[in-house]
């Protein structure tokens, strides 16, 4: 079969088994898109802004783990995608963008809309290429996909000169099936030695945590988890990236850790005396304070990076592999195991971990006249019964959705945590909705973030993603708000926006349905209104509590054990700010 | 410390700008950096010094491990290996400099490969710190120009950085 450039990019997608591709035309794709035009099994979605095209790839990506494709022109096209690019990078997402690029021959001279997207990307993908031969174009896409999926998976650019993509060079086709490169060949299975030490140090732990992060959701190894934890029986936590990965309504589960974290579990961390870090970075956001940071333990870790291993936090027993397979290594030591978990020293740790647990970190003010914020996503899970798939933007209002939303299942929980995009929600859910069309899917945000990617509002009409978008508004930024009110005593310098849209109206410009809601007795009906028009973009304008902050926290240069706990001030109605 | 990373990288466009993006990316130090294909023209060799900690050193090895080009890499600073680097010293030269030039070369092991009236070129190899000691022992204001080219090395006995 022979085929143009533009054919070969159209047809090794459909082979990969590509179903939707985000993106938007440009001069530099015009080929590829007439190429795009003249076949229907690949589904384009054209977004209002490249930005939006890579957010949405990444929600489909996180919410079905097959990677998200996205298509650029070149220049400005090529740079609006790479803040999405760079969101994938730091949580580990697999992704193909394809880039148009000037042709060959112009490359280097400053022509209309060139930019060096190999050069501006390297930084923030997991591998870039250039296609400078059209023979090469399928195994290119091939080596895209292979290297953006397996190992740790991340983004890969494909920078595609226009020359390369004309229809009147043809050249013979064949999607290879699968490819090797000498100079890349990740990790699979763990070391059997240092599996076996693992195992004899996690039963011998006195006082021992589980640490799970995104590598679990990433690696589909929630089941496995899930089963090594109940076996243990030990207390588990998961990181931002990580939450779903274990029931968060088991009784074993002590909640998120890290700078916004439970109580117990950032106090059950620090005085614990084995952790086992099962696909989790030791993010800075975890581990507070270097120096203080879990002072009596000793560190298993599991991570497919090698690179990821002692990075900031040195480990005593590093195991490189797939978090799947290696855990399924260690269940099976564990269970053969003369040894087992050390039953008295557990009792006197879970009642050590209930009287933290009485702390109740999470308690806010239920009583308020106004709407809290935590009030809402407490009424969101129990309207979606706890099966929605969240997303959300970077603020309050995605720690408050971490904290009051238990996921029980992977996959469920959609956020951009390495990064800390703004913007990145609302894409996202539309992304998640086409995968999974007759599922609840809520984006959380706040209005400072929404107004980032509004415009993929008219995205979401046009290809009729139902999404609900739950728009926590308290008139400011909210977490830039709260730390300039606990570190610079409360200045808030260009934290507040007194030019807020009508978010209403706006919803319905899009030709959405758009809610206020200024009371707490309204939020219950209408999410529950929003949820039953199943066929409606429903956007929730929700006044909450202004001074509310989120709570608790460990600030910049404290360790775990040292908290900022919520204070009783009595209602929120007598705090003023300033 | 200081170590010598020995790299083989595909011989790729390109493949330059990620090693040296990773390490100003990262706020690793290079001290220097040679390349060049090896007897597999589709390989390129990198020879790179640089200094830190332990830690830093691993997570330099470990990150140049993560590149997907990177076919392979060892720390020659590991194991018993010969360095060596190449200089070419451009000295203004006459009257009675010339003999002492001359002989100063013979001791270093350097050999005059240019002659014109009033200059010499001098070109020797050695570890660095043999060239170092060369460009002390020269009266700085006759040296016109130093061209080094960093040190490469390689590992001693059977032991070798192949694929």
């Amino acid at each position: 079969m022979e085929l143009s450039g533009a054919q070969i990019v159209v047809q090794s997608l459909i082979d990969e088994g590509v179903e939707y591709i985000f993106g938007y035309p440009g001069g530099a794709v015009l080929h590829l898109y007439d190429a795009l035009f003249q076949q229907d099994e690949l589904k384009h979605i054209l977004v209002r802004h490249e930005q939006g095209a890579t957010h949405a790839a990444d929600g489909y990506a996180r919410a079905t783990g097959k990677p998200g494709v996205v298509l650029v022109t070149s220049g400005p096209g090529a740079t609006n995608a790479v803040t999405g690019i760079a969101t994938a990078y730091m949580d580990s997402i697999p992704m193909v963008i394809i880039s148009g690029q000037v042709s060959l021959p112009v490359i280097g001279s400053d022509a209309f809309q060139e930019v060096d997207m190999i050069g501006i990307t390297r930084p923030c993908v997991k591998h870039n290429f250039l296609v400078k031969d059209v023979t090469q174009l399928a195994e290119t896409i091939k080596k895209a996909f292979y290297i953006a999926t397996t190992g740790r998976p991340g983004p890969v650019v494909i920078d595609v000169p226009k020359d390369i993509t004309a229809p009147n060079i043809k050249v013979p086709y064949k999607y290879p099936k699968k490819v090797s490169m000498r100079s890349y060949n990740p990790v699979v299975t763990g070391h059997k030695g240092q599996i076996k030490k693992a195992v004899e140090l996690l039963l011998s732990a006195q006082k021992p945590i589980i640490y799970s992060g995104g590598g679990v959701v990433l690696g589909e190894a929630s089941k496995e988890l899930t089963e090594f934890t109940r076996t243990l029986g030990y207390p588990i936590t998961n990181t931002l990236m990580g939450l779903g990965a274990y029931p968060a309504t088991d009784k074993q589960f002590i909640g998120m850790l890290g700078m916004h974290g439970t109580y117990e579990a950032n106090m059950a961390m620090h005085e614990s005396d084995v952790i086992i870090a099962i696909g989790a970075r030791f993010d800075d956001r975890v581990t507070g304070k270097l120096d203080l940071f879990c002072p009596y333990a000793k560190i298993i870790h599991i991570d497919v990076d090698p690179a990821s291993i002692s990075k900031t936090v040195r480990v005593d027993i590093p195991i490189v592999g797939e978090v799947k397979p290696v855990l399924e290594q260690m269940l099976e030591l564990i269970k053969d195991h003369h040894k087992k978990p050390n039953k008295k020293a557990l009792e006197l740790w879970w009642h050590q971990i209930g009287q933290w647990q009485a702390v109740d970190c999470l308690q806010f003010d239920r009583e308020s006249a106004l709407i809290k914020p935590q009030y809402v996503i407490e009424q969101l899970y129990e309207v979606t019964k706890g099966d929605a798939y969240v997303t959300s933007d970077v603020g309050q209002h995605q720690m408050w959705a971490a904290q009051y939303y238990p996921f029980d299942k992977p996959r469920r929980w959609i956020n951009s945590g390495g990064l800390g995009t703004m913007g990145f929600g609302m894409p996202a859910a539309i992304g998640v909705k086409l995968a999974f069309p007759d599922a609840d899917v809520a984006c959380v945000t706040g209005e400072a973030s929404i107004q980032m990617c509004i415009q993929e509002l008219s995205t979401a009409f046009q290809y009729k993603t139902p999404i609900k978008i739950i728009n926590l508004n308290n008139r400011y930024m909210g977490m830039v708000r709260q730390w300039q009110e606990f570190s610079y005593e409360s200045r808030y310098s260009h934290s507040y926006m007194d030019t807020i849209p009508e978010f209403v109206k706006l919803a319905e410009a899009y030709g959405h349905v758009g809610i206020r809601i200024d009371k707490p007795e309204e939020v219950r009906p209408a999410l529950e209104a929003a949820f039953a028009m199943k066929d409606r973009t429903v956007f929730l304008d929700i006044m909450t509590d202004r001074t509310e902050n989120v709570y608790p926290m460990i600030e910049a240069g404290k360790g775990h054990h040292d908290m900022k706990l919520r204070v009783a001030t009595g209602t929120s109605t007598d705090r003023e700010l300033a | 410390m200081r170590h010598i990373i020995s790299i083989l990288i595909e011989n790729e466009s390109g493949a330059l700008s990620r090693v040296a993006g990773l390490f100003s990316a990262r706020g690793y130090n290079i001290e220097s950096l040679t390349v060049a294909p090896t007897e597999d023209p589709s390989l390129s060799r990198m020879t790179l010094v640089t200094r830190g900690s332990e830690e830093i050193i691993e997570q330099i090895t470990k990150q140049l491990n993560k590149l997907i080009d990177v076919v392979k890499l060892i720390d020659l600073a590991e194991s018993f290996h010969i360095e060596r680097e190449l200089m070419m010293i451009k000295i203004r030269t006459t009257g009675e400099m010339r003999d002492e030039i001359r002989s100063m070369a013979d001791i270093f092991r350097g050999n005059i490969i240019d002659v014109t009236p009033t200059t010499y070129i001098v070109e020797m190899t050695g570890p660095s710190e043999k060239l170092d000691a060369f460009v002390a022992a020269i009266e700085p204001s006759s040296i016109i120009e130093v061209v080094r080219s960093g040190p490469t090395g390689i590992s001693r006995g059977e032991k070798g950085l192949h694929l």
